[in-house]
């Protein structure tokens, strides 16, 4: 039930992302969320790809440093409260969640958020057991 | 002002038979009491009878900052622990410093090295003396304190940082000679006009500054700003300290050389051969008084000419042009010595760092800021924001624990430090002295 994820360190820079997204697009990689973190040193841009094995090929092929995570997608209601019950959820089984962003694609009626957790099989299981839709890898990169 | 009138206008020869009775002394006793020199001596073939005049001592090898790491810690002292009373030191090329030793009456030497010095720069008794040095194992805050007190001046032992007490403390104490780093004196004025406060209005007369490199325009703002006399002062640890030179009030054109306790040379430092006066090369110290840490032909690193031309002040000692860089790749920030070699072990140590890093070195507000740049590998990158300011303040702390000097940190991506011919570039300068 998991989905992967994969991270690119940036210097806070000029034309660093503008970099990163050239060259997804020359590898005919489309990207389906993405997250960018920052500091005023460096940045962390965080992807959902529809092919990580090549995207992470190519961006090393030219020197950025990526990494591979493992994050949860969890469909939320698309109505006031929808999000809320579930880091409710979260909270009181004292699940971390590290960071969390936004699908772009709705499943059906709902929204699709991505969520890194410390332990992803912990926070699986405590939604699953609370009825939340966790939603796998292949169904996500084909959405 | 001479503070020794009989040792510090010396006529030449006088000084050089002085010199010359206390350089054979100096190999005779290290010789007996240092296995290193021993060894050293052995394998150059001299003993020390060979020393009949000052010209032998181009016969002695040379001693280098690496011969002191390989007798870490107390390997070099040429007298017992039970007679050394002080111990300094100062970075090493790698992790460990170089450690040196002070009997008691290597103190007495040094606080009245540091009178004459101080009294070179215009101070005597009735003054008060503002030391912004450093208190601790490096040399600076100490060597001035005693020397002040020798001088029979009031010494305020402020040390360095918390400049906004500092401003205030003058502003109250009104202190009239100020010792620190040149570059710390530019700060000094600076926080003292955002306090809005004018040193036009304290009562500095004059300053003695050294322990890191600076020009003829730092002194002109120095002088400018802080409205005092600015002078320079230059020593290193292996030799004692501050108080090996001193540039006169009355010229402030070269450092005299307390000939007396140390004599001076200038080598090629490939060929090793040494210069005649007035050319340039790496100045190399003999200390001919010294007891617990005598050192024969020690190579400073430090490159400048030296002048025996008589000088205005009256005084007899030779002169040594202001040193102009180095010969090898140690950096002085904010007075501390920092070699990039002792920044690369401190980011070994950390697991997965990679050695690519380069320093860079900018002066800001008259502050010396060092930048450590550091390449993001896998063994190191996250996903999370967390864990790599965590890494930042790992290494800030680290090399902070190892050599005493707060640096600003900055992840940078792969290969974004110019590799050179293979050799990266690990230092950039950019201060304009």
């Amino acid at each position: 039930m998991r989905v992967e994820q994969i991270s690119v360190f940036l210097e806070n820079k000029a034309g660093r992302l503008c970099e990163v997204t050239r060259i997804l697009s020359e590898a005919n990689i489309n990207i389906r969320a993405l997250s960018l973190a920052d500091t005023s040193d460096f940045g962390i841009l965080r992807l959902i790809v529809n092919d990580n094995d090549k995207a992470r090929e190519v961006l090393k092929e030219r020197g950025f440093t990526v990494g591979k995570t493992e994050v949860v997608a969890v469909e939320v209601d698309d109505r006031p409260g929808g999000l809320h019950r579930i880091l409710d959820v979260l909270f009181k089984a004292n699940v971390n969640v590290e960071y969390m962003y936004a699908f772009v694609q709705q499943s059906g009626d709902n929204a699709v958020i991505i969520f890194r957790f410390d332990n992803p099989d912990d926070a699986v299981k405590i939604l699953e057991k609370n009825n939340v839709t966790v939603i796998g890898g292949e169904k996500l990169y084909k959405m | 002002m001479i503070h020794n009138m009989e040792f510090e206008t010396l006529p030449r020869e006088a000084l050089e038979a002085i010199q010359l009775r206390r350089l054979r002394a100096t190999v005779e006793r290290v010789n007996a009491t240092v296995p290193f020199y021993r060894e050293k001596f052995r394998q150059a073939g001299i003993v020390p009878a060979d020393i009949k005049s000052l010209k032998d001592l181009q016969r002695l090898p040379f001693t280098t900052k690496a011969d002191l790491r390989d007798n870490y810690p107390f390997g070099m002292f040429a007298v017992p622990m039970d007679n050394v009373v002080r111990i300094h030191a100062s970075s090493g090329t790698t992790g460990k410093p170089t450690v040196v030793g002070y009997t008691a009456r290597d103190i007495e030497m040094w606080a009245e090295l540091m009178a004459r010095s101080l009294a070179a720069g215009g101070a005597s008794r009735g003054d008060i003396i503002h030391n912004a040095y450093g208190y601790g194992l490096f040399t600076g805050g100490l060597g001035v304190h005693y020397g002040a007190e020798r001088l029979g001046a009031s010494v305020i032992p402020i040390s360095g940082g918390n400049t906004k007490r500092q401003v205030m403390i003058m502003k109250d104490f009104g202190p009239t000679i100020l010792t620190c780093t040149p570059s710390y004196a530019l700060h000094l004025a600076e926080v003292a006009t955002e306090m809005g406060i004018d040193f036009k209005d304290l009562r500095f007369k004059s300053g003695v500054f050294g322990a890191e490199p600076w020009s003829e325009g730092m002194r002109e703002e120095i002088e400018r700003k802080l409205h005092l006399t600015a002078v320079d002062i230059y020593g290193l640890s292996e030799v004692i300290g501050p108080g090996v030179s001193i540039e006169c009030i009355e010229a402030k054109k070269g450092l005299h050389i307390f000939e007396d306790h140390f004599i001076a040379e200038v080598i090629n430092p490939e060929t090793e051969e040494v210069l005649p006066y007035g050319e340039t090369g790496e100045l190399v110290f003999t200390s001919i008084t010294k007891e617990a840490f005598p050192i024969i032909r020690y190579r400073t690193r430090d490159i400048t000419s030296l002048n025996p031309e008589p000088c205005v002040c009256g005084r007899t000692l030779m002169r040594m042009n202001r040193v102009s860089g180095r010969t090898d790749d140690m950096l002085i920030i904010r007075g501390v010595n920092v070699f990039p070699s002792q920044i690369e072990s401190v980011l070994m140590e950390i697991e997965g760092v990679e050695p690519h890093y380069q320093l860079v070195v900018d002066r800001v507000d008259n502050l010396d800021i060092l930048s450590v740049m550091v390449e993001v590998g896998e063994g190191t990158f996250s996903d999370e924001v967390r864990v790599l300011q965590d890494l930042e303040k790992k290494i800030t702390k680290n090399i902070k624990e190892y050599l005493g000097v707060s640096v600003k940190v900055k992840l940078v991506e792969p290969k974004t430090i110019a590799r050179s011919e293979g050799k990266a570039q690990r230092v950039i300068d950019n201060r304009k002295l």
